[in-house]
């Protein structure tokens, strides 16, 4: 097992009284593709910055490939970054914005324009060297900066929720080239996001925070299907919650809803008549069509929106609401508002949280 | 127009598009009223334009042509060959231009530090405010606060003559032209820094620190970037500052009364008095004067226009 | 990198000595009337000068009457061409632009050619009709400050939106301007008024041109004639403009503003 690439150890940030980032460890491997993920205020972009050296750790320390980085200025680390905005400088074309790093480092004249053309062709945009950033749509730009920062053969690539400011469709299709490019050159990449679905799609790991904390770090599968925490499952993909009665913790029954059920993940630490909160994803739950699972409960249908491959239910089960994911099927229409529905859920699939 | 159709359509119902009957022509009439009334809004503001402000300035130019016979001619043009008169603006032209070149990079060093120099926040709207009072601080206040303090029996000339260096020793003179460059200062510097900051404002911070991951020192990143991009903006607002300082008279009218002979001065002692005894030479001298300075003022907005478009 | 920069601190001290030191030494010099202690005798000097009092009164009065005619002027304006004429916007901003291209001395100039004795409007001929061209000529240098303010004011508070959202609910026209946009500008209405005040009240080559006994008039004169009263002249002028701009400042902090701007 190499030793890890990059180590963030024991990482504090103070602003003032305010402490945004409380305490992170992580290890990322060489090569690896990592998103620091959560919502705004979370701590991921001032965990970015650190690593950039744009911020100073109030404690802690930061080691990249064996060395202590943590007190090098930001423009001796050897790493690049693309920014939210683009941040092209405006006075330059295309290419002496791709080559500016190169021209920086002392490159000469012929194998810069060399590099260049190879980033060009790289990003998808040959010809578009004499281009001015003002001349270039949101995408080719934020390519353009992404060439810019790979040019010089950085250590390390920084990504600071480089796609927030596009277009959905191209959000997407962008997300896949950047991902495409990072595997082809092997470059350790952390790419800042509060886009669940975007992390989920491109990373190999994810990091998921909250409040200057790390909820859970492990691959997309891992996060998705096995949150350790109320927050990482609530905050990546959706989670159905459905309110439950103890009935004996021995035998692992409940009561939904006044049905009975037997939850093999249920702990034995409750007592009967507490009330526990189950949960699963959209897709544990489905209508009873052929082989009812573990678990079959009665319901109506409170909303159905047909979305194309996949219909989205909402099913009123006595006082919850759960969303349930159903193929659309040309054969069998989906059931309408206020029909009495069957539901089966497998009970491995529940899972029963903390907060 | 959306509020005009709101208006007209509550006033008359729909009336059927093949019969324009009583009621849609009502609806047209209302419409048109209505269209009219806007135009006389803006009335006061034209006649206002064009009588108070391009006619007069028109007639002047052109009576620039005439002589005192009112016959066309070029004389008055030839006339400004006149030695004295081209002194008048040699000297403006160097006054305008040194208070420009000095005043230009001495801003821009303010507005840079008070808005990338992490100073308080007080600061930055204190200085913006001072500048705003300052850059329109003329004439005779501003005049004896300088005589004040570097006058031969000014605060500061005494002060250093206290400390052992004779200022007026050196051949410095208040009432020269390096004295009335120093005194133009006093609002050529705030108007500086006014019109600069939003350009230094717009000089974002990602591009410094995407040159910083670049590898790039400081002084690269003003080189390559920070100071092209301002580049075009320094020189417009130079052209602008020169514009001002051209046009200026009330300063140096207090500060030394007719003897420094700037353009601005000798047309103030032909109006006033007919010094040149020919009308139409000062009028020539006006169309000199603007002519100087609507160049200048052209180049500042082409330039900023021309910047703008870049920093979209 | 948190902390401020040296050389920031360094400009900032030589900045503030260069702007201030003027002002010092003309409190200081205007304190010395009498030979061996400090007094207040040049104010007292000059604030019992009945040419202080007529010609201060003199440009008061010319200013309000500039500030009156400037709005008539500026608001219908910024209005109609905010709302229903934006094609017009290019030519009323290259007019507000005039002023400050072209000299206030040529201007003036301008004016006593065209409105002398001999022509259709003969302002020059009174000391009314010179007034009266005095106050044109103020206004003409105030437009640009004044459309300015009108303008932004107006932007602030999305007068588009607003006119919209009442024509909708029923309102004319005149309720419109009088109960929703007025109101609505009037700080912005005040900072123009200050701004003009505080131009007119020093302003001296125009009225010197044009003969009539205005405060700048009057500073000169006193500036050729005495040695300590014009000092003490230019601390109640700088006093007055700086308490000008204070009001314009204490005003923008009281000015309502819609949260979306679209513009």
């Amino acid at each position: 097992m190499a030793a890890p690439f990059l180590t963030i150890s024991s990482i504090t940030k103070s602003f003032k009284d305010n402490q945004v980032v409380k305490g992170v460890d992580l290890d990322f491997d060489k090569g690896e593709f990592v998103s620091l993920l959560g919502p705004s205020g979370c701590g991921k972009t001032t965990i970015l910055r650190m690593i950039a050296g744009f911020e100073q750790p109030t404690t802690g320390s930061i080691i990249v490939d064996g060395k202590d980085i943590t007190a090098l200025p930001p423009n001796r680390r050897r790493i690049g970054m693309v920014f939210q905005a683009y941040a092209l400088f405006p006075n330059m074309n295309v290419t002496d914005n791709i080559g500016f790093g190169l021209k920086i480092a002392g490159m000469p004249r012929p194998q810069r324009e060399a590099r260049v053309a190879e980033m060009l062709e790289l990003i998808g945009l040959p010809g578009f060297g004499k281009r001015f950033p003002f001349e270039l749509s949101g995408g080719q730009q934020q390519r353009v900066a992404l060439a810019r920062a790979i040019a010089p053969r950085p250590s390390m690539l920084l990504l600071d929720e480089p796609l927030s400011a596009l277009d959905a469709k191209i959000r997407v299709s962008l997300r896949e080239e950047i991902r495409a490019i990072q595997r082809e050159l092997g470059i350790t990449t952390v790419f800042v996001t509060h886009d669940q679905e975007e992390a989920l799609s491109i990373s190999d790991r994810i990091v998921v925070l909250n409040g200057g904390r790390v909820e859970q770090f492990g691959t997309p599968f891992e996060i998705y299907n096995r949150p350790q925490t109320r927050f990482a499952a609530t905050f990546v993909g959706t989670l159905n919650t459905i309110a439950a009665t103890v009935i004996d913790p021995a035998a692992r029954t409940v009561r939904i809803d006044g049905q009975p059920a037997t939850i093999p993940c249920l702990p034995t630490a409750t007592k009967p008549g507490d009330t526990i909160a189950l949960t699963m994803r959209p897709e544990a739950i489905s209508l009873v069509h052929g082989q009812p699972r573990d678990i079959v409960l009665d319901g109506t249908v409170s909303e159905v929106s047909f979305l194309g491959s996949v219909i989205r239910l909402k099913v009123r089960l006595g006082d919850n609401i759960v969303a349930l994911d159903t193929f659309n099927d040309q054969t069998r229409p989906p059931p309408a508002y206020g029909e009495a529905v069957k539901v089966t859920i497998a009970a491995s699939d529940i899972l029963v949280l903390g907060d | 127009m959306s509020s005009n159709t709101a208006i007209a359509s509550q006033m008359a119902p729909m009336a059927d598009p093949g019969k324009p009957g009583p009621a849609h022509r009502l609806a047209r009439g209302r419409h048109a009223l209505a269209s009219l009334g806007q135009y006389l809004g803006v009335l006061p503001f034209l006649i206002f334009a064009l009588l108070f402000l391009i006619i007069p300035t028109l007639n002047l130019a052109i009576s620039a042509f005439y002589d005192t016979d009112g016959h066309f001619t070029f004389n008055n043009i030839i006339e400004l060959r006149r030695q004295n008169i081209v002194d008048a603006y040699w000297i403006s032209i160097r006054v305008s231009a040194a208070s420009a070149a000095l005043g230009a990079p001495i801003g821009l060093v303010i507005a840079l530090a008070i808005i990338r120099g992490r100073l308080p926040g007080w600061i930055r709207s204190s200085v913006m405010t001072f500048s705003g009072v300052a850059s329109n601080f003329a004439g005779v206040p501003l005049a004896f606060a300088f005589v004040a303090s570097l006058g031969r029996l000014g605060m500061v000339t005494v002060i250093l003559k206290f400390l052992g260096f004779d200022l007026y020793q050196t051949g410095f003179n208040l009432l020269s032209f390096w004295g009335l460059t120093v005194t133009y200062l006093y609002f050529q510097i705030p108007l500086m820094v006014l019109i600069i900051s939003p350009a230094v404002d717009g000089l974002r911070k990602e591009w410094s620190e995407a040159a910083q991951t670049l590898g790039a020192s400081p002084w690269q990143f003003w080189r390559h970037v920070g100071l092209p991009v301002l580049w075009p903006n320094l020189l417009g607002t130079v052209s602008l500052l020169f514009a001002n300082a051209f046009g200026a008279i009330a300063t140096a009218y207090a500060l030394t009364g007719s003897s420094l002979n700037i353009v601005p001065i000798l047309l103030y002692t032909q109006i006033s008095g007919d010094v040149l005894h020919n009308p139409g030479l000062g009028a020539a001298l006006a169309l000199g004067m603007i002519l100087i300075t609507g160049i200048a003022n052209v180049i500042y907005l082409v330039v900023r226009t021309r910047a703008e478009r870049w920093l979209k | 990198m948190k902390q401020s920069r040296g050389w920031a601190w360094i400009v900032f001290a030589v900045g503030t000595a260069y702007f201030l030191i003027p002002l010092i030494a003309t409190v200081v010099f205007s304190l010395r009337m009498r030979r061996d202690y400090l007094s207040f005798d040049a104010y007292t000097s000059v604030l019992f000068d009945r040419q202080f009092h007529a010609t201060f009164t003199y440009s008061v009065l010319v200013s309000l009457f500039t500030i009156v005619l400037g709005l008539v002027v500026t608001v219908p304006a910024a209005y109609l061409v905010r709302l229903r004429l934006p094609q017009l916007r290019p030519f009323v901003e290259f007019v507000t632009l005039l002023p400050l291209i072209i000299p206030p001395i040529i201007l003036v100039y301008g004016y006593i050619k065209m409105y002398n004795t001999s022509s259709i409007l003969p302002l020059t001929g009174t000391a009314i009709g010179t007034d009266i061209l005095l106050t044109l000529s103020y206004v003409a240098l105030g437009l640009p400050y004044m459309y300015r303010a009108v303008d932004t004011g107006m932007r602030t508070i999305d007068v588009q939106t607003l006119t919209e959202a009442a024509t909708i609910m029923g309102a004319r026209q005149w309720t419109i301007i009088t109960r929703i946009i007025l109101p609505n500008i009037m700080i912005a209405v005040l900072s123009g008024a200050f701004l003009t005040f505080a131009i007119v009240i020093g302003e001296f080559t125009m009225a010197s041109l044009l003969g009539r006994p205005a405060f700048g008039t009057y500073l000169q004169r006193i500036g050729i004639s005495k040695s300590y009263e014009p000092a003490a002249l230019a601390v109640i002028s700088f006093i007055i403009t700086w308490g000008a701009m204070g009001m314009i400042q204490l005003l923008s902090r009281f000015a309502p503003r819609t949260s979306v701007r679209n513009n």
